[in-house]
């Protein structure tokens, strides 16, 4: 494949992530990677759910005094909004508008940072309260599971972060469309694994 | 292949083998890696027969036994057969797709590393004198009280090697859906690449609970968690649902890659087209789909309740539907066909009423009520290695006579084959048939020792002489392959004369490049329709001689490995150490790093030029080797 190739936008393919065998490879190996990651959130997710509210006698905590759905309610807005920032960057990829892209893209990721951002201040709030991970069986499912959440967001910063420093000054070309179009796809997972912590840890925590 | 290496030194050939990238070497490996924890394990095994040959033994401590049961369990599963079948996965199916290399190259060495140093990590708890011990399911309830670091290794070795199959299994679903040659629908597929298929589909819905599992069990152990302690609000019982629903696809995550070996086999030594091909992908799949729902039969006795224990016992039992249709359809296969008793051959033909012996006591099992009796008996031991042994091993090792000439372009001695054959198969009836019984008279299993007068003398020493005949024939087999190896006697494309499928079609070893131009693929056993149409060569060409595109090899799979192999000491020992923290965090940072950095290189490998290939083609055909 060739690096120095230059596209325009008639000459870009309708499908450039896919427009190579290592492309495609990508394309695939990426969804069944999330197929995976998918079970494996599934797993914390019901072992949460068997450990919720689960602490030593007399154990102190409880979701409902826990949780502050406000908080969570700016996160959630906070990675949502990543999410569809991060269409937008893929809408100019197609179009080969390598600026728009990386602009999208790196709002996507200050996005991402804010929440993580607020994850770590909710966390240190938790363990200030006394709710630390080795303090209950709840705690460290609790953990655990936003806390894996958490880090797949870091890990996503870091790659994007190093994408973007890394095609700055050479734009798109069919080798690296396949890696924006990945993290895109691991972006999107990443926000639906939080609506689902968002709906079965804070709302059933609060409410249910 | 041995001698280029020693004309280039040994430095250098030790770096093209840790850098390669190619499926072939690494497959290869995969095979060496698994060999050696298959003797590792087998070591093991012979203690522990000898241990229990004769009642009141004191030969090992209890704790030791404890140690030797674990170890042989969690080595032979992981450590031996796994690797041995991705060994064939890695090396025969992109050969039999008609594709170049698999999907991910680079991935596929880091899966390999991973798998090696995670076993490495594991046996190095013997040097250490810390030894897992809660057996090879590491129940919680057992493996939170042990002391030591031996539950540690588990955890951190097992970790480490499973991340590297779920590499594998992803990338071989990859390479299967995309990488297929021009004509090789998934109905043409052979059936070692389907069963390849569905079992890496398994592997990857079923390492990530195990990844889960291990991560709360170090957790627990290492960093104050409670996923398990119920004077902290945990639950032991999540542990057993997380490791049997990844444990039991696990057992036909081994088996299917078994049952694909032994189609080829019956279908190339029957000189017949595999019967009811259609039927065979469909069972194999369908067994993939029930393996997933079978999970708490390995916990009728927890106290699930009735009702779960009823669906859990039908879906088991209906489990035997598919494996019953494979069974007659490879009965079929033989029925009419032109028979040739090679060593692969007798495997297959000893495999089937072996591996109907171990499904029928698994049936048994799958009845909850009768499973009452039987659970943690003897009867278990038997009956998992009635399918493990009389299915996956019987497997590898007709796989290691079949593929031997392929891989290494001479054929294994067919006369020792035979005599292996026959001491491992004898001895492996005769070790494991009276454990049955010794199941049936109440000895229970993994129990280090018995006391005289309870019936089980004779038949522990007859299990114990069983255990050695086995031994013997895996002695004989590793003669055989050390004289082959010397005469080196080499062979062409097809040396058994049958080949079916597109590997027979290239030379053994086959270039680097597999294929010197792409395959068209008319239909099943398409090699064996074109030598029926008169074409000697086997193969029709899809494409002229065009560049091939090749990947580079490196280094950084092992490195990204290593980083992990630092870090699991480090926390292992963050506890009770200084050191141990900041080595964890250096150990990550190294696999992150070393990660960033093939990341950030373009690696956009290289071409082998149509010069080169034509040279090759030449070169092949002046040799005389068709």
């Amino acid at each position: 494949m060739d690096l120095n190739k230059k596209f325009t936008p008639e000459t870009w393919p309708e499908h450039p992530e896919r427009a190579t065998l290592e492309g495609k490879n990508k394309f695939v190996g990426f969804w069944l990677f999330l197929g995976g990651e998918t079970i494996l959130f599934a797993t914390l997710f019901a072992t949460y759910m068997a450990l919720k509210n689960k602490g030593p006698s007399g154990f102190g905590f409880s979701t409902q005094e826990l949780y502050q759905l406000p908080l969570v309610f700016v996160m959630t807005l906070l990675l949502l909004t990543s999410s569809l920032t991060s269409v937008y960057a893929m809408h100019h990829m197609k179009n080969y508008n390598f600026k728009k892209m990386q602009l999208w893209l790196a709002i996507t990721a200050l996005l991402g940072l804010c929440f993580l951002g607020l994850e770590v201040y909710e966390f240190t709030h938790y363990v200030h309260e006394g709710f630390t991970f080795g303090n209950s069986a709840f705690s460290s499912s609790f953990f655990t599971l936003v806390g894996t959440h958490g880090f797949h967001v870091a890990v996503g910063l870091v790659w994007i972060t190093l994408l973007l420093f890394r095609n700055a000054k050479r734009g798109l070309n069919l080798y690296n469309a396949s890696k924006y179009y990945t993290f895109s796809l691991y972006w999107h997972f990443i926000d639906v694994v939080w609506v689902f912590i968002f709906t079965v840890v804070y709302l059933m925590g609060v409410i249910g | 292949m041995s001698s280029v290496a020693q004309k280039r030194g040994f430095g250098a050939a030790l770096w093209d083998w840790m850098t390669t990238v190619d499926h072939k070497k690494i497959g290869i490996l995969y095979l060496i890696g698994g060999g050696f924890f298959f003797v590792v394990g087998g070591i093991e095994a012979m203690i522990i027969r000898l241990q229990l040959l004769k009642p009141n033994n004191d030969l090992v401590s209890a704790g030791l036994f404890n140690d030797l049961i674990t170890m042989h369990g969690t080595t032979m599963i992981f450590l031996a057969a796994m690797p041995i079948l991705f060994g064939f996965m890695n090396y025969i199916m992109p050969l039999q797709i008609g594709a170049r290399d698999v999907a991910f190259p680079f991935i596929n060495s880091l899966g390999f590393w991973m798998f090696f140093l995670g076993g490495v990590f594991l046996n190095v708890s013997w040097f250490f004198g810390q030894v897992p011990d809660a057996g090879w399911t590491s129940y919680a309830s057992l493996s939170l009280a042990s002391p030591g670091h031996g539950i540690d290794f588990y955890a951190i070795g097992l970790q480490i090697a499973g991340g590297g199959t779920l590499m594998g299994g992803i990338n071989f679903l990859v390479t299967i859906i995309n990488m297929r040659a021009p004509g090789m629908t998934y109905m043409r597929m052979p059936l070692f690449t389907w069963t390849t298929f569905v079992a890496s589909a398994m592997i990857l819905f079923a390492f990530p609970p195990l990844t889960v599992g291990l991560f709360f069990l170090t957790f627990d152990r290492m960093f104050d968690a409670n996923f398990f302690d119920h004077q902290m609000g945990g639950n032991t019982i999540i542990w057993e649902h997380i490791f049997w629903i990844f444990g039991h696809p696990e057992v036909y995550i081994l088996i299917l890659p078994a049952f694909g070996i032994f189609s080829e086999i019956f279908s190339i030594f029957s000189r017949k087209r595999l019967f009811g091909y259609p039927a065979m992908v469909f069972a194999t799949v369908l067994i993939g789909f029930l393996g997933f729902m079978v999970w708490a039969h390995h916990m009728f006795t927890v106290g699930l309740g009735p009702t779960a224990n009823a669906i859990f016992a039908v879906a088991t039992m209906a489990i035997a539907v598919p494996t019953g249709v494979k069974i007659f359809n490879w009965l079929l296969t033989i029925w009419g066909g032109s028979i040739v008793m090679t060593t692969p051959m007798l495997y297959a033909l000893g495999f089937i009423p072996s591996f109907v012996m171990g499904g029928v006591t698994g049936v048994m099992q799958g009845a909850a009520p009768l499973d009452y009796q039987l659970h943690d008996s003897y009867f278990i031991v038997a009956h998992f290695h009635y399918v493990i042994v009389g299915g996956v091993v019987l497997a590898i090792l007709a796989g290691v006579h079949l593929y031997w000439p392929k891989m290494f372009g001479t054929m294994l001695s067919e006369t020792l084959g035979k005599i292996t054959f026959v001491f491992f198969f004898v001895g492996f009836h005769c070790t494991f048939l009276i454990q049955h019984w010794l199941g049936f008279w109440g000895m229970p299993r993994r129990v280090w020792t018995y006391m005289d007068g309870q019936g089980w003398n004779t038949a522990n020493l007859i299990s114990s002489i069983g255990a050695l005949l086995m031994a013997i024939g895996v002695i004989v087999m590793v003669i055989n392959i050390i004289m082959t190896t010397v005469k080196n006697v080499r062979v062409g494309n097809d040396p058994w004369g049958d080949g079916r499928t597109l590997e027979w079609a290239i030379p053994s070893p086959p270039p680097f490049y597999n294929f010197t131009q792409t395959p068209l693929v008319r239909g099943l056993d398409t090699v064996w329709i074109e030598k029926q149409e008169g074409n000697a060569t086997g193969l029709t060409f899809a494409e002229p001689i065009t560049d091939i595109h090749m990947p580079h090899g490196s280094i950084i799979p092992f490195f990204m490995t290593v980083g992990l192999f630092i870090a699991g000491f480090g926390a292992m020992y963050h506890q009770e150490t200084s050191w141990g923290l900041p080595l964890l965090i250096f150990g990550l940072a190294w696999t992150f790093v070393s990660m960033a950095m093939r990341s950030l290189k373009d690696d956009l490998g290289y071409h082998v030029t149509k010069e080169e290939i034509q040279a090759d083609i030449n070169n092949a055909s002046k040799g005389g080797q068709n």
